[in-house]
Parts: C-alpha cells; sequence; structure tokens
C-alpha cells in the first residue's frame, strides 16, 4: 500500500483559535501525528465560542471549535507553568518534526521554548510562528483576530457599494486566507528538511501575508498613487457583472459578461428583448458608459426568474451565472456534494455533526482523513505512556501533582 | 551552500495558468523553484488586465501581471500544435510539476491531459485549477469569480443588509482560495513523491475552497433549526442560547465603526483572554467622560454575548460610536496600542505603505525595472524561513523573455531551429 504524504510526521500543536489550527490541518489530512498542547486552566479559547450545539454551553460543543479541529489530532492537557510540565513538553519537543506556534510573539520564549531553545533539544526541528504580525519589529506583540486584520490588511476596504463607507467581508477572513500561505511554506520546508537534513525557523506575519492577495493594488499605489475605490460588484473590464435580483425573498444570481461575443449569446439567451438591441449596449465601452441603465434592465429580466433558472438559462448559453446560494443551496448544491463537501461525523457529545472543510483539491494518489474534534486531554493517556513512554505510576503521579491540568 | 539556496530549488515548474492561477507559481518561485510562464506566441492575455503602469495599457504595462508572475522566467509557445508540443514535450522531461488553469478538458482536448504527461514524465506533478473542479456536474461551467464567489455561499453572507450580496471590488476570490489550494496540494504531492517517486494529479477547485471561508456560524444555525444567516455589513453577530423548541437569536454589534477620517475595526470580546481589551478601551472612553452608565456598569471579564438584550447591546455600541467618531483613525490606533485594545484602522494602500511594522521589518522592496529605468516597490517576502530566505525579486518577465536563455542553452535548439519555429508562430 502507497503510504500517505506525511506519515511518520510528527507535529507537537501549540496553534490555537483559527490561523495556527488551520494551518496544520494540512499535514494532518495527509497522515501526520498531530498532537494539539492546551491546558486545563485555559483551553482553546474557541471551545469557548458560540454558538454551542443544542443550545447548551460546553468546552465539547462549540461548532467553531469543531469546525476548525475536524481533522485528526490527539489533544493532551499540560501545564507549562509547572517545572515537570516544562521537562515533558522538551520531551515531546524530541519526538516531534514540527513545532507550530500560534501565540502572541513573545509567549514560547517565556516557557524557554524560543526556536533556539528547540533546537538545541532537536536540531533539526521546523518551527512554524504565525503571529499577526511576525517575531520582530515594534509592533510584534501586539494581539489581533481575524476580524480586525481583515480591516488591517486592506480588504474591508475595497469590499462596498461606492459613496458608503466599506462593508467589509463576512467572519474573520484573514483566518481563511492565512493559513494557506502558511501551509505552502511549511510543506516547502519539510521537503527541504526531508532533501537536506536541515530544519528551520519560519517566521510567517498574517498581516505580510494577507497582504499579497491585493498586491495588484499595492503597485497601483505605488505607481499611480491610485487607492483602491470601493465599485460593489463593478469589474473594469466586464458589463454586465453583477448580482442580480431574482423571484423569490432574497434570492439572487451572479452574472458576468465579457466579451461582445458572450454579449450577443446573453441577448438571444433572455430571448432578445427590444432593448438588448439598443446599439449603446452593443460594445464593452458602451455597456460600461451606460451600465447603471443596463443593470436595471438585466435585473428587470433577472427578478421575473428564480436564480436556478436563470443560472441554468444563462450557463447553458456559456455565460459565467451562479445563484448566490444560501447555506441550504449548499447543502444541496450538485457540485459540493459530488466533492462531497459536507459530511457528517459522530461526535460523543455534540451527536451527529456536520461540517464543510476537505482541502480544497484533490489527490489522485492520496485521499484525505477527517475525524470528529478532540476533546480536552482526550489523549493524555495514549500520548504519555504510550508515545512518550512514561510508566503508568508515574504517569499517576503526575497527575495528581497537577502537571497535566 | 551557497546562500541564494532556496526551499524549492531543485524543482523545475511549468506554468500554464491564467490570471486565475499566477500566484500559485509565484509563492514557488519564491521558495526556489525555476517556474517557466509558458506564454502563448504575442504574449498572455492576461497582460491586458489592469490596472497599468502611469495608466498605459500595454503588455509590459500591466501592474496585475507584474504583481503575481514576479520571479518567474517565461517564453512563448503554442502548445496547440505538434511542433509546439514536441518542445513541450522535451520540457516536460525535466519538469517537477505543470501548473494549468485552463477550462476543464482542454488540457485533454490538446493531448496533454495528466496520463499522456505521466507518459512522458512518470514523475510529474500536474496541478489542474478550475473554478467547480475536473469532475461532476458543474465541471463545465463559466467560472468567473465573482459567479464561484456567488456559488460558494460567500456573496449571499457579504454586504449591507439592506442591498444585494456583495463581491469584492478586487476579483480575489480564486487568488485567496483556488491558486493558493492548487500551491498546497503542489506541494503536498512533491513531499508524497519524494517517498514514492511518483508524480500525481491534482485537482484544485475554487468553489470548494472558499466554502470554508463562511465560517461555522451559517452552517451551526442551519443545522440546529434551518435558520438562514443573511448578511449583515458592518455588524458582527452573536449568537444567543437556543433552547430547544425555540429559534434561534441574536445581538449584533458593530465590527466597523466610523471615525473622524475613515473607518476602524473593533470587535467588543468578552471575558478572560479577550475581553481585557474591551475593558481597556471602555476605561478610556470613561476617562474622557464619554462612557454612559449602562457601558460604566459592565465588567467585560463577566460580560455574556449569549444572554445580553439588544437593548443594552445597542447602549454600550452607541457609546463606541460616538467616541470613535470623536477621533482620528491615527489617534485611535497609536493609543489602542498603549493600551493594549485590540483596536485597527480599516487601513488603505497609503496606511500600508506608511505602517511602521512593515518598515522595520523591511516588508517593502524596490524591485528594477530595468527597461523603464525605474525601481517600483512591491509587497516583500510572504515567509521569513531562517535557513533559506526567500528569493530576492526579479521584475516579472517580459513576453518571450527567456526564449533565447531557454530554448538555446537549455533545450540545446540552434538559432536556426528558433527562427523557424518563430517564422511558423510556435514560438
Amino acid at each position: 500500500m502507497t503510504k500517505k504524504p506525511f506519515e511518520g510526521i510528527n507535529v507537537l500543536d501549540f496553534t490555537w483559535i483559527g490561523v495556527g489550527p488551520r494551518t496544520v490541518s494540512y499535514l494532518a489530512y495527509y497522515g501526520a501525528t498531530v498532537i494539539k498542547v492546551e491546558s486545563a486552566a485555559r483551553p482553546d479559547p474557541v471551545r469557548h465560542a458560540t454558538p454551542y450545539k443544542g443550545g447548551i454551553s460546553g468546552l465539547e460543543r462549540s461548532y467553531r471549535f469543531a469546525y476548525l479541529q475536524h481533522v485528526k489530532r490527539y489533544d493532551i492537557t499540560l501545564n507549562l507553568n509547572h517545572p515537570k510540565g516544562i521537562e515533558i513538553v522538551k520531551r515531546l519537543v524530541d519526538w516531534a518534526d514540527v513545532v507550530a506556534d500560534g501565540y502572541t510573539a513573545g509567549t514560547m520564549e517565556k516557557w524557554g521554548m524560543g526556536y533556539e531553545d528547540l533546537k538545541k533539544i532537536k536540531p533539526d526541528i521546523i518551527m512554524l510562528r504565525t503571529c499577526m504580525h511576525g517575531q520582530t519589529g515594534p509592533l510584534a506583540k501586539l494581539p489581533g483576530t481575524g476580524f480586525t486584520l481583515t480591516a488591517l490588511s486592506g480588504f474591508a476596504a475595497i469590499t462596498g457599494w461606492p459613496n458608503r463607507p466599506p462593508a467589509g467581508l463576512y467572519d474573520a477572513f484573514t483566518d481563511s486566507v492565512v493559513p494557506l500561505f502558511n501551509a505552502v511554506c511549511l510543506i516547502a520546508a519539510l521537503d527541504y528538511r526531508r532533501r537536506t537534513g536541515k530544519g528551520q525557523l519560519l517566521d510567517l506575519s498574517q498581516h505580510e501575508v494577507s497582504i499579497h492577495s491585493i498586491a495588484p493594488l499595492i503597485l497601483d499605489y505605488t505607481v499611480n498613487n491610485r487607492e483602491p475605490k470601493t465599485q460593489g460588484n463593478r469589474l473594469d473590464y466586464a458589463a454586465p457583472h453583477g448580482i442580480y435580483r431574482c423571484e423569490g425573498d432574497d434570492r439572487w444570481c451572479a452574472i458576468a459578461v465579457f466579451t461582445d461575443a458572450e454579449w450577443n449569446s446573453f441577448c438571444q439567451a433572455i430571448g432578445n428583448p427590444a432593448w438588448t438591441k439598443d446599439s449603446r449596449f452593443s460594445s464593452l465601452s458602451g455597456r460600461k458608459q451606460n451600465e447603471d441603465e443596463l443593470d436595471e434592465l438585466v435585473e428587470e429580466w433577472t427578478s421575473q426568474h428564480p436564480p436556478e433558472e436563470v443560472m441554468v438559462r444563462l450557463q447553458e448559453a456559456g455565460i459565467g451565472a451562479g445563484l448566490a446560494a444560501n447555506l441550504k443551496d449548499l447543502y444541496e448544491n450538485p457540485q459540493l456534494k459530488h466533492y462531497r463537501c459536507f459530511e457528517e461525523l459522530d461526535h460523543p457529545e455534540m451527536g451527529k455533526l456536520s461540517l464543510y472543510q476537505p482541502p480544497g483539491f484533490t489527490l489522485s494518489k492520496a485521499d484525505y482523513e477527517r475525524h470528529r474534534p478532540p476533546l480536552l486531554g482526550e489523549h493524555n493517556e495514549l500520548v504519555y505512556t504510550d508515545i512518550l513512554g512514561i510508566p503508568d505510576e508515574e504517569f499517576v503521579q503526575l497527575m495528581t501533582e497537577g502537571v497535566f491540568d | 551552500m551557497a546562500i541564494t539556496e532556496g526551499m524549492l530549488s531543485p524543482y523545475r515548474v511549468l506554468d500554464l495558468t491564467n490570471e486565475r492561477g499566477f500566484i500559485c507559481g509565484k509563492l514557488l518561485a519564491d521558495l526556489g523553484a525555476d517556474v517557466i510562464k509558458i506564454e502563448k506566441p504575442g504574449g498572455d492575455p492576461a497582460r491586458s488586465i489592469g490596472p497599468f503602469y502611469n495608466d498605459i495599457p500595454g503588455p509590459e504595462k500591466s501592474l496585475y501581471w507584474w504583481a503575481f508572475n514576479i520571479n518567474k522566467r517565461a517564453i512563448t509557445l503554442d502548445i496547440e500544435g505538434a511542433d509546439g508540443q514536441a518542445i513541450f514535450n522535451r520540457l516536460l522531461k525535466k519538469a517537477d510539476v505543470v501548473l494549468e488553469s485552463f477550462d476543464p478538458g482542454h488540457m485533454e482536448k490538446l493531448g496533454l491531459g495528466y496520463p499522456a504527461l505521466a507518459q512522458i514524465n512518470p514523475r510529474v506533478i500536474m496541478t489542474s485549477l478550475s473554478g467547480f473542479g475536473q469532475t461532476g456536474p458543474y465541471r463545465d461551467y463559466k467560472a468567473p469569480d465573482i459567479v464561484v464567489w456567488a456559488l460558494s455561499g460567500n456573496a449571499y453572507l457579504t454586504g449591507d443588509p439592506d442591498r444585494g450580496p456583495l463581491s469584492p471590488s478586487f476579483p480575489f476570490a480564486y487568488i485567496v482560495a483556488g491558486a493558493m489550494q492548487a500551491a498546497i496540494g503542489t506541494m503536498v504531492a512533491l513531499f508524497h513523491r519524494g517517498i514514492t517517486g511518483e508524480g500525481q494529479w491534482i485537482d484544485a477547485a475554487a468553489q470548494l475552497s472558499l466554502v470554508p471561508f463562511l465560517g461555522p456560524e451559517p452552517l451551526a444555525l442551519w443545522e440546529e433549526d434551518e435558520t438562514i444567516i443573511r448578511r449583515q455589513g458592518r455588524l458582527i453577530r452573536r449568537y444567543q442560547q437556543i433552547s430547544a423548541g425555540k429559534k434561534a437569536a441574536w445581538v449584533d454589534a458593530p465590527m466597523l465603526y466610523e471615525c473622524q477620517d475613515g473607518d476602524i475595526s473593533f470587535v467588543a470580546f468578552a471575558g478572560p483572554g479577550m475581553g481585557e481589551s474591551t475593558a481597556a478601551l471602555s476605561r478610556w472612553i470613561e476617562s474622557e467622560g464619554m462612557a454612559g452608565e449602562t457601558l460604566r456598569g459592565v465588567d467585560w471579564m463577566e460580560f455574556e454575548w449569549q444572554t445580553v438584550s439588544q437593548d443594552i447591546v445597542d447602549e454600550i455600541s452607541n457609546d463606541f460610536i460616538r467616541f470613535f467618531k470623536a477621533h482620528t483613525k491615527a489617534e485611535l490606533f497609536e493609543e489602542a496600542q498603549k493600551r493594549d485594545i485590540m483596536l485597527y484602522p480599516v487601513f488603505t494602500s497609503k496606511d500600508l505603505l506608511e505602517f511602521d511594522q512593515l518598515i522595520d521589518r523591511q516588508f517593502w522592496v524596490d524591485v528594477e525595472h530595468p527597461e523603464l529605468r525605474t525601481s517600483i516597490t512591491y509587497p516583500g517576502p510572504f515567509a521569513r524561513p531562517s535557513e533559506t530566505p526567500l528569493r530576492k525579486y526579479r521584475r516579472a518577465p517580459l513576453v518571450g523573455e527567456h526564449n533565447e536563455e531557454i530554448y538555446l542553452s537549455e533545450l540545446g535548439l540552434s538559432k536556426h531551429d528558433l527562427s523557424t519555429l518563430k517564422q511558423a508562430k510556435v514560438i
């Protein structure tokens, strides 16, 4: 049988909240052994995030935690403020190939777990560090979240309607963007280590990573001194280009027409109403110049049809169109079903749990793994006795001393 | 070992992507891979995407092209014809990765599907990026950025509540999701090949990649009682205890606020670990005499979003709104740093370029553009690996810039061959 890509790779995971766990997930999907280190006194704060399953609060009931931790990992609790806790964590570092740190800069150093310390224990360790602003610089220790970082990265400013304050993006947007960059760098470092035997420190600033997604807009400023604008759903080189109201309650469909050939197909697909023959709309520049009127006319048509029908009719004519899906639409979406986007897992406290989050790619020679989220400290015995080889009596002794709190 | 060695130095990547996928090869190039962008003779159509240098459109002036093709080399080659394919196959023998983002099925139609490539080079990894994936009922759907954004559920949840669904004013759905997933998939496959010796095919789908961007709430509420969450614009929604038989309920508080000269982002977290930031803000508002009775009475360590009423939230929010409106972005951000408040301005490009932290980390780099006799400031390294620093930037390639270097020196074609191929419009 073919080995899984990361079989035999061990990850000691000190990340929490959103970015770090999702970064590490890419190793876990493909066979790495991941140990998530929590503290019973201060578990991953996301365990406290609402909504809870069935509305009943509890450390094992947060949907957000489940959503972030749906790939197999062992969960242990360890008291790093206990001297014996530090001894044990050092043994885990020796076991690990990768140590992932998602705390604010300087936190790991307080426990004597900076990169230089880890390297003394395990010379070829890879340490991935992901925090808001990177490990150096005057604001390295400034805390934040993906909500605020979305504002600071320039994403919020480019999402909105003209002549209105920006609407911003939904949820903690950068928490979805940053892990992807992190994962590319982390796997590249693993590959480098596989070939050369050398580990290293990877310092990734969540802010810097995010800015790369909008690099052309940055250049527009550094070259042309132009700030980006919010322009609703419009795009300079397409018209109609928008999300149009359809028949039904809050039902909408995106339509994007780029070339004149597409425009002609579009007109035909909607039955060539008289206004489509207006010469002002026959070229892209004409459509751009008269875009307000064009959008109204397009919407007059779309609002008489359900979005599914608009989408299918236009797609069959070779025009980009897609309904603005809500969660129900996503559940029923045949393409997402085809890629197993939603899968049900069994959870001892939450019961049946449906989550979306396969990787966004499929490998032809390796399948990905999914798993229910781990319970707090669920694998203490397995990790401490089986993996680290601590004798049972000592394990119990350490437990009573509060080392695993 | 030379210090210029990058993490991915031994690898060669043939990059056939269009604008949807440029960033995938760009990251691999930054990490040291030799990424060769293969363009149609005459240049890639994406060179016509603006904005442009000094606002003058032209294939060598596209800032979109520059930003996402930096550090690559480029050749022109018509991979549709037999002569071009013969050359492509020679390049393929020495390649580790082929990236492509044509409409699904296009490569097969050209006779360049994965099985065909694997026959020539069994170790090659082929990464295909598309809107909906290489298989399934939507495989042949047209997939421009806004359409994928809509069908992934993101549009429905983005935008002001009184208007329709919204997409960002820069089409980056493919960039931040699909192309990045393609890059991760490529890396997993490269690592896997290190163990098995075999290449494989990666099918990266932008729609699938974008669904998790929704976060858990829309799914949770649907699972709980089939509540459909709608867009809430500048607000952040806090879900309340749902009890059996009752529909989901919530309170809304702002996440984006106007201040004197722009907007800021602040989320009022509560409870140990996160509530300290809100407590510090409340103290600051109080010290300026702008905190009402309700806000003064809140203990942010004890405060529970799960049980508070919307009226109370509004009273608190209104104090925040008034306070922020009375200050500038700079004042708020500076003082927030001193007081450990998680408050950030809504940055525009200018703010980013002037941000001390990025300047101190030397994030911005000047890249020479010799033909224009100038250098231009770009976002710098996306990561700081201690042993293998990212490649120093080399501006994006001109049309066919590396034709001679690659065809003559590396592939061993003669000048005569090259001239024949040029006349036949293969190159």
